[in-house]
């Protein structure tokens, strides 16, 4: 009912087009005014006709005029996207197919016998929330020292991640086949590094808000002037950055300069630093393992003769301790 | 790119061709732990609405319109495309920088255009430019899942802008309301270039694609006149429906708005498999049941209502009481004068 061939005019009414394949221009054309006199009149015949369709239409009143229903237009346009694929059945669609499973229809109150009230089945103040259970009675089967509250939580969590895990899984199977839903996309989490299966990690909560604080501080005036939000952290380490000794100080053992000069010195010249072995250290145990065990030998010996003994060990301790002490300063 | 087996447990370093077929020899626990993915859904629902409505959909209604130029413009050029502009204000998206990267005829030139599309969500451009070779070029292409369907080249001349037309302003059509179409010319039939041109043109210009139809806004025509076998005449007109004795008005047309002589220069057509496969219709949809209505033989048909209990004594009311307000007041002074002194001077003063 769309096309009206009248005069071979073709029209498309669902799209409001006319054309006219039959007419032919006069070669030259004549001047602009008169092709543009001579287009206009015949786009006038041509719009007439369309309105004439147009009109002829069965027609409802509306508010703001008459109203029409347009026939679907015949000339066919090619689509700007696919057509929409649909959805591949889920897992639990296909067994429940298989087992022949019929949906039944849950209503959202249910009268719970606990309070003798109607709640809702899911969400705030729920039938059968999990920690509306007062007491859970202990079965033959139940290890004593395991809390069945606790239980119940790991259970249900363990649950939920299963079901998240099916849902991934009935996504991934719908992505395959190009059919995901539209306002679901799949993200990639974390890329697996080359050579390793970890995931880089995460900062967590605190090392975010240190490394903020620091940013903060990256102003020209060193983040002195800005005014701290609600929840900001201080800065750590805030201040001197360098360690200056004291101008006056008094010469002697716990000098500061005599410890930085002897670090640098340790340092520089390297037969005598080292820094995996603690010679000062290596050389006490080495000399109270000796102790330790002339000791026991003597001990030993004493046991067989005990009168016999001279009184060297002392003198020796003293040296020993003496000799070690400047052995290890001395060079 | 290698890799040393270890223990049951692949250690790998992966050249990208070799990583599906290791995802097949691998065994399956490792399958999914290769790439972890995450469902990601829109957090409000105004995101939610915005991505559904990109969404492929059965039935498509009209489609965006992207007017973008190239590295040169000339004046002719930059008045084309602002009146375009105009015409489809609704459903078109104008970029006014220069774009040096698209070429549409190009193999390599067209990923910028695919990408504004997806961005836009516009399955029709207008990629104006100016150059010697080719003066006040207009490319106008279609896209087909944001990748490049058809394109067609034509050259403007002799451009007349809307504003050098004179007319009374009562006439001027409205922004988006549906235009009439006309076609006039052997040409649209024989040549091949001017049938492309023509379907093109009826794809920019057609607008929403609507099933009722309100007669009294239909208020402008396009006219396209093919003069010779490259050149069409295109023009823009307003309607003025007169009173004729019958229920069909007499139609006048009026110059209104931008005409402009358009030379077809190249075109591209699509490819075969790709017009296959966009030029397929949904199956017509079985019709949708109504809900509370139902066929009764005696009574015909017979819908069912179902109103809510209205709570009449509950409902608060918009404008507070004259007694309610008395009562306050009395409540007010009885408390005044058994619990506390006055707060402030200005009761004492009343």
């Amino acid at each position: 009912m769309t096309g009206m061939d009248t005069q071979e005019h073709q029209i498309d009414l669902g799209h409001l087009m006319a054309f006219d394949p039959l007419h032919h221009f006069p070669s030259p054309p004549t001047s602009r005014e008169e092709l543009v006199k001579e287009c206009l009149q015949k786009g006038t015949v041509l719009v007439q006709l369309i309105a004439d369709a147009l009109f002829n239409l069965p027609s409802t009143e509306d508010i703001d005029g008459p109203l029409v229903k347009l026939p679907p237009p015949m000339t066919r346009l090619p689509r700007e996207k696919h057509l929409p694929k649909p959805k591949p059945p889920t897992k639990w669609e296909l067994f429940a197919k298989a087992k022949g499973i019929k949906n039944r229809k849950k209503d959202k109150i249910v009268y719970d016998e606990q309070t003798g009230t109607w709640k809702r089945r899911h969400g705030y103040d729920r039938v059968n929330d999990d920690k509306d259970i007062p007491i859970i009675e202990a079965k033959m089967t139940d290890e004593p020292g395991e809390d069945p509250f606790v239980k119940r939580q790991a259970e249900k969590k363990k649950r939920v991640e299963k079901h998240e895990k099916n849902r991934l899984q009935n996504l991934k199977q719908a992505a395959k086949v190009g059919a995901l839903p539209s306002h679901i996309q799949l993200a990639a989490t974390a890329l697996p590094i080359t050579g390793t299966q970890a995931a880089p990690k995460k900062a967590s909560k605190n090392e975010l808000q240190d490394i903020a604080s620091m940013a903060a501080a990256a102003t020209a005036s060193g983040g002195k002037f800005d005014k701290k939000l609600v929840g900001e952290k201080p800065e750590k380490h805030k201040g001197k950055y360098r360690k200056f000794l004291p101008v006056v100080e008094g010469t002697g053992i716990g000098s500061q300069e005599k410890q930085q000069t002897e670090k640098v010195l340790n340092r520089l010249i390297s037969k005598n630093s080292h820094e995996i072995l603690n010679v000062d250290k290596a050389i006490n145990m080495y000399n109270v393992k000796k102790e330790k065990k002339r000791k026991n030998q003597r001990g030993k010996d004493s046991s067989t003769s005990s009168k016999l003994k001279p009184k060297k060990q002392l003198q020796k301790k003293s040296l020993k301790k003496g000799g070690s002490s400047k052995k290890g300063k001395s060079k | 790119m290698y890799f040393k087996l270890r223990l049951g447990l692949a250690v790998y370093t992966l050249h990208k061709s070799f990583q599906s077929f290791l995802l097949q020899t691998l065994p399956f626990g490792l399958k999914s732990k290769l790439i972890m993915l995450k469902i990601k859904t829109p957090k409000s629902g105004k995101a939610k609405r915005e991505i559904e409505k990109r969404a492929p959909k059965l039935v498509e209604s009209g489609k965006k319109t992207l007017i973008l130029q190239g590295t040169k413009t000339s004046n002719v050029l930059n008045a084309v495309l602002t009146e375009i502009y105009h015409l489809k204000k609704d459903s078109a998206v104008r970029y006014t920088r220069k774009n040096e990267n698209i070429r549409p005829f190009e193999s390599g030139g067209e990923t910028s255009l695919e990408f504004f599309s997806l961005k836009t969500d516009c399955s029709i451009f207008v990629f104006g430019s100016h150059s010697k070779k080719r003066p006040d070029n207009l490319v106008i292409g279609r896209t087909y899942d944001h990748h490049i369907y058809d394109l067609v080249e034509v050259g403007v001349e002799n451009f007349k802008s809307m504003e050098s037309f004179t007319y009374d302003k009562k006439l001027s059509p409205k922004v988006g309301s549906k235009p009439f179409i006309a076609f006039i010319g052997e040409g649209f039939e024989s040549v091949d270039e001017l049938k492309h041109l023509k379907e093109v043109l009826l794809d920019l210009l057609r607008g929403e694609v609507v099933e009722n139809l309100n007669l009294a806004g239909l208020d402008h025509a396009y006219i396209c006149t093919a003069v010779s076998s490259n050149r069409v005449f295109f023009t823009h007109c307003a309607m003025r429906l007169k009173k004729s004795g019958t229920i069909v008005p007499r139609m006048e047309l009026v110059e209104v708005g931008p005409s402009m002589d358009l030379v077809v220069r190249r075109h591209r057509l699509p490819n075969d498999s790709v017009r296959k496969e966009a030029m397929k219709t949904a199956k017509e949809q079985p019709k949708k049941k109504v809900k509370n209505v139902s066929q009764d033989v005696i009574q015909g048909k017979v819908g069912k209502i179902y109103v809510p209990d209205q709570q009449v004594g509950s409902v608060a009311l918009p404008y507070k009481a004259k007694g309610l307000k008395r009562e306050r007041r009395e409540a007010k002074m009885k408390h005044e004068t058994n619990d506390r002194a006055p707060k402030k001077q200005k009761e004492n003063s009343e």
